[in-house]
C-alpha cells in the first residue's frame, strides 16, 4: 500500500506526483516512438488519425471535463482550424507558421463564441454550440471564394524541417510530437491558477465567484484554449484526409468527440487519451465482430450506429468516471490488496438535485 | 400577398411539427430536467411504426394512428423504467450523454429493422387539395395544423381536468412534496415519458405523409431545440408558440432571402436570441445553487 504522505506545497503541484507516473508516461512515450518500426502503413496511419483526435479531445477536455462546459459543437472548430490551414499555406505559409496561425485563427473565433456563451449555462450553452456548428459548417460551404464551398479543397503539401507531410511517417512524428506539446502544455496549465480557476468553476459556479475567479475571464480563456487545440487538431486533420469539404465537420464529429471525452473519463487528460484509444479499438472490433454474426444482423446497416449507441448507454449507467475511473479502481484494488473495499468508490445515492431555483 | 400567405402556412405547418417536438422535450424536462436528445429519434420511429402498422399490418389510418401512438408510448415508458432512472440525481451533463447515446442506439436499431431505404406514406390526406378563397392547401399541411391544435387542447384538458395531469404538475414542481402527497412520483415520471414519445409518434405520423419515411427525420430535432429554447424551455405553450415562429421564419427567408439559406435560419434565431437573452425567451433569470 502506498500512502501520499505531502509535506510541501510543491508536492502537491508537480506534473508527476510520483516516480512511477514518469516511468509509466516514459515507456508510453517510447513505444508511441516506435511504433514506426513495427507497424504496417495501413495501421500507422490509422494510429495517426487516432493522435489528430487526441489533440481534439484534449481541446474538447478541457471546456468539457475541466470547465465543466458543454460543447456539442467542436467540429467546427476543427473545421475552421482545417480550412484555416489549408488556406494560409496556399497562401504561401510554411508549416511551422501557418498550423499556430491556425490554431489562433480558431481560438479567437473560440473567443468571440465564449462571449455570448458566458452568460449561458448548461443546456442552452450545448444547444447554442450546436446551432453555431451548423451555421460554420454552412458558411463554409456558402463562402465559395475564399473555401471553394461544397466542392471540396485540395489540401496542399507542405514540409516540416525536411520532413514532408504527405509521407506518412513523418507525419506521424510531427502529429505525435504536437501531441505531447499538447498534453504537457494542459497539463501545465492544470497546475496553475487559470486551470484551478477552471476546475473551481466546473465544481461550483457561485462558490468559485465567492472565492475571486473572474468567471467571464475564465470562461473565456476556457473556450478560446479549448477552440485553440481543437482548431490545431484540424490543420494536422485536414493533412491526414487531404481533401476538405464542409461537411466532414458535421454534428456527427462533434458527438464523437464528446463519446471520446465521456467514454474516456470526464476530467483527466490521461481520460482523453483512453476515449480515443477505445474508440479506435472498437471500430475495427466492429467490422472484426460484424463477421462472426448471423449475416441478417452481421450485414445490417445500423449496426455500427448501434453498437456507439449502446457503447455510450453503458458507460453512462455503469462508469459514469469512464475507462479512466475504471482504471482508478484497478489500480486501487492492487493498492489496496486485500483491504479494498468496494465502497470507496460507491457513488452515494441521491435525489434529484434540482439545477432550477424556485 | 396571396403568395406571402400561402408560403407563410406552409412554413406554419412545418412550425407545428417543431412544435410538437418541442413540446416531447418540454414535457420530459419540467419532470426530470433531462433534455431529451433522441426525441428526434422517436419521431422518427414513430414514423416507421406508422408505416408498418398502416402498409405491413394493413391497419387502417385511424387505428394505425392510435397503434403507433400507443406502440412508442410503451417504448418510452420503458425507457425511463429500464434505463433513465439511474441516472436521476446525477449532473445534467450525464443525461445530455445518456440520451444522446439511446439516440444513436435507436438510429442504428431502425437501420437494422427497416433498413436504410426511403419508403413513402399514405394518408387519406395525401395529394389533395383545399381552397380557401383563392389559397389552395394542402390537406397534408392542414392535416398537421389540425393535428397539432387537437394535441395541444387535449393537453390542456389533461393537465388541467386529470387527476393524473395534475399529478405530474405537481411532480414536476416538487417531487419531495409530490411523494410526501403519495403521488408515485417515479410512476408519473414514467408515464411522462410515455407522453412525450407519444407525442413523439404522432408528430412522425404527421410530418411523414410530407417527406418520406427516412432515418434522416431525426434532424427535425435540432429544430425542436430552437423552438423550446425560443419558448423557455418550461412552458408548453412557449413550445408550440416557438415551434411556429421558427418554420414560419424558415420559410419565408428560404422564399425571400436566399433558398440555400433555409436551413439555417432556425439556428441563427436561437442563436440571436440566446445572445440577448440568455435564458430564452420565457425563461426566468436562474442562480444555480452552491
Amino acid at each position: 500500500m502506498r500512502f501520499d504522505f505531502k509535506t510541501r506545497y510543491e508536492q502537491d503541484l508537480r506534473l508527476f506526483p510520483h516516480r512511477t507516473d514518469l516511468l509509466g508516461n516514459g515507456a508510453l512515450l517510447l513505444c508511441m516512438l516506435a511504433a514506426p518500426l513495427v507497424l504496417p502503413q495501413y495501421f500507422l496511419g490509422e494510429l495517426t488519425f487516432l493522435l489528430v483526435y487526441g489533440v481534439a479531445a484534449i481541446g474538447l477536455m478541457l471546456l468539457s471535463g475541466f470547465a465543466g462546459l458543454i460543447s456539442l459543437g467542436h467540429a467546427a472548430f476543427m473545421g475552421i482550424g482545417a480550412y484555416a490551414h489549408a488556406i494560409l499555406l496556399e497562401a504561401g505559409l510554411p508549416f511551422a507558421l501557418s498550423l499556430p496561425l491556425a490554431g489562433l485563427i480558431a481560438g479567437a473565433i473560440g473567443m468571440l463564441l465564449g462571449i455570448p456563451a458566458l452568460r449561458m449555462t448548461g443546456l442552452y450553452l450545448a444547444i447554442a454550440t450546436l446551432a453555431f456548428s451548423i451555421i460554420v459548417e454552412h458558411v463554409i460551404g456558402k463562402w465559395e471564394g475564399l473555401t471553394q464551398g461544397h466542392g471540396g479543397m485540395q489540401v496542399p503539401e507542405a514540409s516540416l524541417a525536411g520532413f514532408d507531410m504527405g509521407d506518412i511517417e513523418s507525419f506521424y512524428y510531427t502529429a505525435l510530437a504536437i501531441l505531447c506539446l499538447v498534453v504537457v502544455g494542459t497539463a501545465n496549465l492544470l497546475r496553475s491558477a487559470t486551470g484551478r480557476a477552471l476546475i473551481a468553476l466546473r465544481d461550483s459556479e457561485v462558490a468559485a465567484q465567492a472565492l475571486g475567479v473572474n468567471l467571464p475571464y475564465a470562461k473565456a480563456v476556457a473556450f478560446s484554449l479549448s477552440a485553440g487545440i481543437t482548431g490545431i487538431a484540424g490543420g494536422l486533420f485536414a493533412h491526414r484526409i487531404g481533401w476538405l469539404e464542409p461537411g466532414s465537420f458535421n454534428v456527427v464529429l462533434s458527438l464523437q468527440l464528446l463519446m471520446m471525452v465521456v467514454v474516456g473519463g470526464l476530467g483527466s487528460l490521461k481520460g482523453a487519451l483512453l476515449g480515443v484509444a477505445f474508440l479506435g479499438v472498437l471500430d475495427p472490433a466492429i467490422a472484426i465482430l460484424k463477421d462472426y454474426l448471423p449475416s441478417a444482423i452481421g450485414g445490417a446497416a445500423g449496426l455500427q450506429l448501434f453498437l456507439f449507441g449502446l457503447v455510450l448507454v453503458l458507460f453512462v449507467l455503469f462508469e459514469p468516471l469512464g475507462l479512466y475511473g475504471r482504471w482508478l479502481k484497478i489500480k486501487a484494488y492492487f493498492d489496496h490488496f486485500p483491504m479494498y473495499r468496494r465502497a470507496t468508490f460507491q457513488r452515494t445515492k441521491t435525489y434529484m438535485q434540482s439545477e432550477r431555483y424556485r | 400577398m396571396l403568395d406571402f400567405l400561402q408560403q407563410s402556412l406552409n412554413g406554419f405547418a412545418t412550425g407545428c411539427i417543431y412544435g410538437l417536438v418541442a413540446l416531447g422535450f418540454v414535457l420530459i424536462y419540467k419532470a426530470s430536467e433531462i433534455v431529451n436528445f433522441a426525441q428526434g429519434d422517436m419521431l422518427m420511429l414513430g414514423a416507421f411504426v406508422g408505416w408498418t402498422a398502416l402498409d405491413v399490418l394493413g391497419f387502417g389510418y385511424w387505428p394505425g394512428l392510435l397503434f403507433t401512438i400507443l406502440a412508442c408510448a410503451a417504448i418510452g415508458f420503458l425507457l425511463d423504467r429500464q434505463v433513465m432512472r439511474p441516472i436521476i440525481g446525477q449532473p445534467q451533463f450525464a443525461g445530455i450523454m445518456l440520451t444522446i447515446g439511446l439516440a444513436f442506439t435507436i438510429r442504428g436499431g431502425v437501420i437494422m429493422i427497416w433498413g436504410p431505404e426511403e419508403r413513402s406514406f399514405h394518408t387519406p390526406f395525401s395529394n389533395k387539395t383545399t381552397a380557401f378563397g383563392s389559397l389552395a392547401v394542402d390537406d397534408v399541411s392542414l392535416s398537421i395544423v389540425a393535428g397539432t391544435l387537437v394535441l395541444c387542447a387535449v393537453l390542456f384538458i389533461f393537465f388541467r381536468r386529470s387527476r393524473l395531469g395534475v399529478a405530474m404538475q405537481a411532480a414536476s414542481q416538487n417531487q419531495l412534496a409530490a411523494y410526501l402527497m403519495a403521488i408515485p412520483v417515479k410512476t408519473v415520471n414514467s408515464l411522462v415519458w410515455g407522453l412525450s414519445a407519444g407525442v413523439a409518434a404522432a408528430a412522425g405520423m404527421l410530418l411523414a405523409p410530407s417527406l418520406l419515411v427516412d432515418t434522416n427525420l431525426w434532424i427535425v430535432v435540432l429544430k425542436g431545440f430552437g423552438a423550446a429554447i425560443l419558448g423557455g424551455f418550461g412552458s408548453i405553450p412557449g413550445a408550440v408558440v416557438g415551434g411556429m415562429i421558427i418554420g414560419v421564419s424558415e420559410q419565408l427567408v428560404g422564399v425571400y432571402l436566399d433558398p440555400e439559406s433555409k436551413g439555417i435560419a432556425a439556428y441563427v434565431i436561437l442563436l440571436a436570441v440566446l445572445l440577448v437573452w440568455p435564458q430564452g425567451l420565457f425563461g426566468g433569470a436562474e442562480r444555480k445553487r452552491v
